[in-house]
């Protein structure tokens, strides 16, 4: 059954709150409505410049060297964006507050008291206090450079149109058809593309199947000392990252690395060029990843091993069940089972493990013909591309695909986990 | 016997196995500490254990005149510690209205950040840059601070949002009736139940910044800013192998506390990570 209003004080007052607070006026909120008025009016007040300068900025990147910064207004333009956005939120709220309360005159319902109003303003605003300091941090140094390495994407920044002294311009998907139709750019980055997946895939997997297979090892009933065994497999992973792959990049040189000139060398074998030779840098980055990440898999298996009852296994000794049927039927599904959302993050952590790549060897060693190293991942291709040869915008556009990427994989995966699904999430 | 047999080769086939590892895991961490007890600056005579085994490493770095490492321990700690501490205040914060507290935005603000914990923010680093070159956050800590501080809200705030949903509510609204405010509820009943994830938050939020290299060095310019991570780099990168055994000693002295720290603290760092779920 539809609602019979006596009156039209809703569509009123909805209608007058276009300015801000005269709505509320006319509900005979009086306060507040001088309060929204203000507060709409020093909006304009305060930011009217830089929405000015910000919008303009936006649109035309500058017009004029030396007066126009570019990327100042390229900056002042996203600021305004975030502003007007904030402004539109406040505004819908006003219109909404103003219909609302038109709604329970027009019921004949009273309005809320002055008092009152102040008592709902805390209680409903109180969880926005809260959020307010971190959403704010996080607006300004994680949102702030999304929007704008979204924005560079599409700008022709770089070395030659850097300012002062010269103009950014919009160029629309020129970096985009560019990272696809010019040779060196294509080619780099089909290089770079294909050995982020191997080594994401590579170095992951292997990293898992050692740790699990040592997990199940160690795990053996009649095995002894599994306490010091189980230090001494953790410890690659109390060894800040870091440091341990700064250690491996000495041992690994090929100049006096421990590597050639000992453990080879006692081999009779010959010095493997670990540096030089993009397959061996490969190998060593694969070898060293295992090293460091092995220990938590092994030791997230540990913890699932132990929690398989026993009974499950004597139920299948009993059954005549032979040694292999019991790890492939109930241990290993057990454990992956378990395991599985674990070893997601993994891999999308080694796909953008900037660290291991950058402090091995810089992502080298250099390979003629393109503008990346040999080892270079997506990850450190932009920073190389940022810091040392200033192609932002390339820089940006590449950020951009390995962000949409990412977010695919991540959406898909969370999207099969039950956890997304559950009413109460959100 | 051929049970006996066979459960014999089994277990020596397994601690080969074991032993080989050991080997592996064990041996770079010994090399190097030889190597911080090697005379002279290059490598090509070390040994594991060195012949003429000297301190002079070891003195070199805590000679503030001759080397930053110890400035760079003193900005890593303080870097760590002022991202830790903030995070948490922060996170706290942020978690327990999104769990306690329905309001307009509330489902938006969680799915915003549940996109973005999954694009580290380390990877708008062209952003950052120009960002802090412009507002002359460029080669401060505090510019380094801000972004580790809010590149580590999204992520944590879930992991402590989904423990602070298994609190009972009762507790908050018996308390609500009993006349507790806003702020009483959250520090006097929220808080004190939170303390285990707390811990792991403010455990995840200090190693972040500590094992960062890349937006630190992106950001920090000059030497005696640098963190621990770019310092050492910065020693072994420059005339690869010259400093590489006072770089020896300068990692020693970082991993052996961290490690013995991490061993004992490992099984609630475990435990906290099963709860805490997905993050590796």
């Amino acid at each position: 059954m539809e609602t019979i209003y006596q009156s039209n004080h809703r569509k009123i007052a909805a209608v007058l709150s276009v300015i801000p607070g005269f709505g509320q006026l006319y509900n005979r909120q009086y306060v507040k409505g001088i309060l929204f008025f203000i507060l709409a009016a020093s909006f304009f007040v305060i930011f009217g410049d830089l929405l000015d300068i910000g919008l303009w900025g936006i649109v035309t990147l500058g017009t004029q060297v030396p007066r126009d910064h570019s990327i100042f207004l390229l900056v002042q333009g996203i600021l305004s964006l975030i502003v007007i956005v904030f402004g539109l939120g406040f505004f819908a709220f006003n219109l909404y507050d103003a219909y609302k309360n038109g709604q329970k005159r027009d019921l004949g319902l009273r309005l809320n008291t002055l008092r009152e109003q102040y008592r709902t303003l805390v209680d409903s605003g109180f969880p926005y206090l809260m959020i307010s300091p971190g959403f704010i941090l996080l607006v300004f140094v994680v949102i702030f450079p999304i929007i704008f390495v979204v924005l560079l994407a599409f700008t022709n920044y770089d070395l030659y149109h850097s300012p002062p002294a010269k103009l950014v311009d919009w160029v629309g998907f020129q970096n985009f058809v560019e990272l696809v139709n010019l040779d060196l750019w294509r080619k780099t980055f089909i290089n770079v593309l294909a050995w982020t997946i191997v080594w994401t895939f590579g170095a992951t997997t292997l990293q898992i199947a050692l740790g699990i297979f040592l997990a199940i090892l160690v795990n053996q009933k009649d095995l002894k000392g599994k306490a010091i065994i189980r230090t001494i497999f953790i410890l690659p992973w109390a060894v800040p990252a870091f440091v341990s792959i700064l250690i491996f990049s000495g041992m690994f040189n090929e100049s006096f690395g421990v590597i050639n000139k000992t453990i080879l060398a006692a081999f009779g074998i010959d010095s493997i060029p670990w540096m030089t030779d993009p397959f061996w840098t490969k190998v060593a980055l694969i070898l060293i990843q295992s090293w460091i990440g092995f220990p938590f898999i092994f030791t997230m298996t540990t913890g699932v091993l132990q929690a398989i009852p026993d009974e499950l296994y004597e139920a299948a000794t009993v059954d005549g069940a032979t040694a292999w049927q019991k790890f492939t039927k109930i241990t290993l599904p057990l454990v992956l089972y378990a395991v599985a959302p674990i070893l997601i993050t993994q891999y999308t952590f080694n796909f953008n493990n900037f660290n291991i790549i950058y402090l091995f060897n810089s992502g080298g060693p250099a390979v003629s013909g393109q503008n990346a190293g040999a080892t270079d991942i997506l990850i450190s291709w932009i920073y190389r591309l940022t810091m040392t040869s200033a192609q932002y915008s390339k820089a940006a556009a590449i950020t951009l695909l390995l962000s949409l990427f990412v977010m695919t994989v991540a959406l898909w995966q969370f999207r099969k986990t039950k956890s997304f699904k559950e009413e109460d999430m959100m | 016997m051929n049970m006996k047999k066979q459960k014999l080769i089994r277990l020596t086939l397994s601690y080969l196995v074991i032993f080989a590892m050991s080997v592996i895991i064990i041996y770079p961490l010994l090399w190097v500490v030889g190597a911080s007890f090697n005379p002279g600056q290059s490598l090509s005579s070390s040994t594991i254990i060195p012949k003429n085994a000297t301190l002079a490493h070891y003195k070199e770095i805590f000679d503030p005149e001759q080397s930053d490492y110890l400035k760079w321990y003193w900005n890593s700690l303080k870097i760590s510690t002022l991202t830790m501490i903030f995070s948490v205040i922060l996170i706290s914060l942020t978690a327990y209205s999104f769990s306690r507290y329905r309001f307009l935005g509330r489902k938006s603000g969680l799915m915003t950040f549940l996109i973005l914990q999954m694009v580290p923010n380390f990877a708008a680093l062209i952003a950052i840059y120009v960002l802090a070159t412009l507002t002359k956050l460029i080669d401060t800590h505090l510019g380094l601070i801000l972004v580790y501080v809010g590149g580590q809200i999204p992520m944590n705030t879930w992991l402590m949002k989904g423990y602070l949903d298994t609190i009972p509510k009762e507790l908050d609204e018996s308390a609500k009736i009993d006349g507790a405010g806003h702020l009483r509820i959250f520090f006097q009943i929220i808080m004190p139940l939170a303390k285990p994830i707390i811990a792991v938050v403010a455990l995840f939020t200090f190693i972040a910044p500590f094992g960062d290299f890349i937006l630190a060095s992106v950001l920090l310019r000059s030497k005696e800013k640098y963190t621990l991570a770019v310092g050492l780099y910065d020693m072994v990168a420059k005339q690869f192998g010259s400093e590489f055994t006072t770089f020896a000693a300068g990692s020693v002295l970082i991993a052996v506390p961290i490690a013995i720290l991490f061993l004992s603290f490992q099984k609630y760092f475990v435990s906290g990570l099963t709860a805490g779920g997905t993050k590796g």
